[in-house]
């Protein structure tokens, strides 16, 4: 929040002002507030693995995150031009497959890859769009210094937080919203709707029925879910509503089968169909693949997308970017050791007290090490692992992340974020300013993963 | 709408009328022990029958007494039809169908959840059972009242409306089959002050002790008490009120889908002999025949909107 001087950066100047006219106590009891809230709305999710797991709250800080509308202008541009840059490089990889042919990314990174789908081969989803969604997740170094950590291809979670955050903002400080012009997020969910209605299949006539496919009330995004059927006014179903029948994906209704146009599916690629993919999946809908090369319905994201996001092709961004849209990369890559090269692995082996390790499918902050931090035997153990598989991994630097200010009892401190803004792709790219801005809440971690202890703040995007 | 989500509709609103049902049911027989100069535990085998479990209840517990007879029913979770089990089954399903809920209605649920939850965690002392009471109807009329005050009107609201009156005629016929050998003419022609605490636990356990005297004179009569809870069709808590109500929101499904199913002959079947009934000949024919036939026939029409309208879990 504030410069080398003490004094308020520009975007938090009136909310400096107004934190300084508050009662410590006052705030305190809004950060208890702002629990009940949670709790009562159900805002839960649920951390595996932990015996008494089922609904934890994720932790909320009071000061919201705030970019200067020039900032935020700067940083929409990259991550438009990066999704479509994803976009183009999907539908190439599944068709002509340009990329490999001129020898920018090798062609077992692709075909080897477990996220690549052969049944996609020449195939064309419904607008030629694949990844409908994405959570580009971004960190910040310094001023318009910004560096994109992970591309979420797949099916990108959070967006309920990000609204949510904000709900309970306006309901906790309704005053900060007319001393800030503060743009509007509310319209994610219309915007959502509208993008994947506009995808749906050419034969599709009237009003497409879209759908939200969750894998069901067990699991952790659960909430979201149904947070987000409901705010659509769409029916959120299980793979069991589904049947295939006649062609077309059909749900059990009261008053008999009806079929659905667009499904939002919050299932991962394996589980989708199991006469196509994982036989043993019992939350997808056998045969949903055949009705989507047939082209009777959309499914958002498109099977296939999540090769976009593996940590291996992301090391090939810059390229990526630059050969679809021929220009270099607005926002840069973190530098990142491929272990799969001998001297990159040699590199990361001697410096591992200076790296992040990650797995190459993880995701959700499992399965990493964060060398500075880590023990000396973690280090050691991690090691092991990584000589003997080093193709499942890669390596970054830990950044000198820029720190936003978060409350504690004690008044303000420092801790590293995130920013996970959301990105809506249909004939237009629409980014919602704003995102989800996840908090390393223990002093000094690097590590944002709410299944790993950190928390979230609403994020500002102000008005010119 | 799935076929799923009107089940958990359904279901939800079946749970939490039963919660407050129970409720209601453990109130009357505080209200017994209270005011009854020579009550004693044995008065809880009423409320247990009426509550449906008094075998499930001898199966835990060898003896009767009155703190096992409230713990089993307002929280024991291995009771189905406790308070605890009715809120923790509707919070379940109302999560499940989270997306035909409005935001109030959800929270409503959510938050009765969890403050029964906390508040049932412990063991139960006398003197907070009053407050407790309250509180549970309290948290079932919030429930019902932001359902009422902001859900659309489509056929999600006439499948958690049927829920309700499934349950609440259940629930009726029940508690005035646990005591009809009151209500029998030969018996109640004594009208002593000892049959007086009975009939009035009959109209506590309905929240009905109060409209009992606004429409009939304040006189405790035997067949006044059967006639309002059969018959009256002003009285909430009634079998001919709760089947105006069925039949309506039926009606509505029938109109919305073009369809009518043998649920809708059923449910206006039990209406009009509600109707058309009297009490005399009611108790003519058998009080106890005709709730036993009531019940077998009001769980008849349960599996017949089961059916007709494709729930499943």
């Amino acid at each position: 929040m504030l410069t080398a001087e003490n004094l308020p950066r520009p975007p938090y100047k009136t909310y400096h002002e107004w934190y300084a006219s508050q009662d410590a106590a006052h705030l305190i009891r809004k950060t208890q507030d702002a629990e009940n809230i949670f709790r009562k709305t159900g805002i839960t999710f649920a951390v595996y693995g932990h015996a008494d797991s089922s609904e934890k709250l994720i932790p909320f800080d009071i000061i919201p995150r705030i970019i200067s509308a020039r900032e935020w202008r700067k940083l929409a541009q990259g991550i438009e031009q990066r999704v479509l840059a994803l976009n183009a490089f999907l539908d190439d990889i599944y068709h002509k497959q340009e990329i490999i042919k001129a020898g920018r990314i090798p062609r077992e990174l692709i075909e080897r890859n477990t996220a690549f789908l052969p049944e996609m081969i020449g195939f064309k989803p419904p607008g030629g769009v694949y990844t409908h969604i994405v959570g580009t997740d971004i960190v910040r170094t310094g001023e318009d210094q910004f560096f994109v950590l992970e591309d979420n291809a797949r099916t990108p979670s959070g967006v309920s937080y990000m609204l949510e955050n904000r709900e309970t903002m306006m309901q906790m400080f309704p005053e900060l919203f007319t001393l800030n012009k503060v743009q509007r997020v509310e319209d994610y969910p219309r915007l959502l709707r509208q993008s994947l209605a506009s995808l749906a299949p050419p034969g599709c006539k009237g009003r497409p029925r879209v759908a939200v496919l969750t894998p069901g009330i067990y699991n952790s995004a659960y909430y979201e879910h149904s947070f987000l059927a409901d705010q659509m006014g769409v029916e959120l179903v299980e793979g069991s509503d589904l049947r295939v029948i006649d062609g077309r994906v059909k749900m059990r209704t009261t008053q008999g089968y009806e079929a659905i146009d667009v499904l939002y599916r919050r299932v991962d690629d394996d589980f989708l169909d199991p006469l196509t993919f994982r036989p043993d999946s019992a939350l997808g809908i056998p045969g949903i693949m055949d009705v989507y090369r047939a082209g009777n319905i959309t499914i958002a994201n498109a099977p296939g997308t999540g090769i976009s996001d593996d940590k291996a092709i992301y090391s090939y961004m810059p390229e990526i970017v630059e050969f679809y849209t021929g220009r270099k990369a607005l926002l840069e890559n973190v530098p990142t050791w491929r272990c799969s090269e001998p001297s990159s692995l040699k590199y990361v082996l001697e410096h591992i007290e200076e790296l992040v390790i990650k797995e190459v499918h993880g995701s959700g902050g499992y399965g990493m090490l964060v060398g500075p931090t880590a023990t000396k035997k973690e280090r050691a153990e991690f090691a092991e692992k990584l000589a003997a598989k080093p193709n499942n991994y890669i390596a970054q630097p830990t950044l000198a992340l820029s720190t936003v200010p978060i409350f504690v009892n004690k008044g303000i401190a420092p801790r590293h974020v995130d920013l996970r803004p959301y990105v809506l792709v249909s004939d237009k790219v629409k980014i919602i300013p704003g995102g989800l801005t996840r908090v390393a809440l223990k002093q000094g971690s690097l590590v944002v993963n709410s299944s790993q202890g950190g928390g979230t703040k609403d994020t500002w995007v102000l008005e010119d | 709408m799935l076929g799923r989500t009107a089940n958990g509709l359904y279901w939800m609103f079946r749970y939490i009328e039963r919660a407050e049902n129970i409720a209601r049911l453990v109130d009357a027989g505080l209200r017994v022990s209270l005011t009854r100069a020579g009550s004693s535990d044995e008065d809880w085998n009423g409320v247990l029958e009426s509550a449906g479990v008094r075998e499930a209840y001898s199966e835990v517990h060898p003896e009767l007494t009155a703190a096992d007879a409230i713990d089993y029913l307002l929280r024991d979770q291995a009771n189905p039809s406790s308070v605890m089990s009715c809120i923790e089954w509707g919070r379940n399903n109302a999560r499940m169908v989270r997306t035909a809920l409005t935001r109030e209605t959800w929270e409503a649920t959510n938050e009765a959840w969890i403050d029964l939850k906390a508040r049932l965690a412990r063991k139960l002392k006398p003197a907070d059972l009053p407050e407790l009471i309250d509180v549970i109807k309290h948290r079932c009329g919030l429930i019902r009242g932001a359902f009422h005050g902001s859900m659309l009107r489509n056929d999600l609201y006439n499948f958690s409306r049927i829920g309700t009156f499934i349950e609440r005629a259940d629930n009726t016929s029940r508690i005035l089959d646990v005591k009809y050998y009151v209500l029998l003419p030969a018996v109640s022609q004594i009208g002593s002050a000892l049959d007086n605490f009975q009939w009035e636990s009959i109209l506590r356990s309905v929240s009905a002790q109060r409209s009992y005297g606004w429409v009939y004179d304040g006189d405790y009569q035997s067949a006044n008490i059967a006639d309002f809870l059969i018959l009256k069709v002003q009285m909430p808590r009634s079998l001919a009120y709760c089947y105006e109500k069925i039949v309506s929101n039926l009606d509505y499904l029938a109109e919305t889908y073009g369809e009518r199913i043998k649920a809708h002959e059923t449910a206006a079947a039990i209406r009009s002999s509600l109707k058309r009934g009297s009490i005399a000949d009611i108790m003519e024919s058998g009080l106890h025949e005709f709730l036993e036939d009531f019940v077998s026939r009001n769980n008849q029409l349960s599996a017949e909107i089961s059916e007709g309208y494709r729930f499943y879990q």
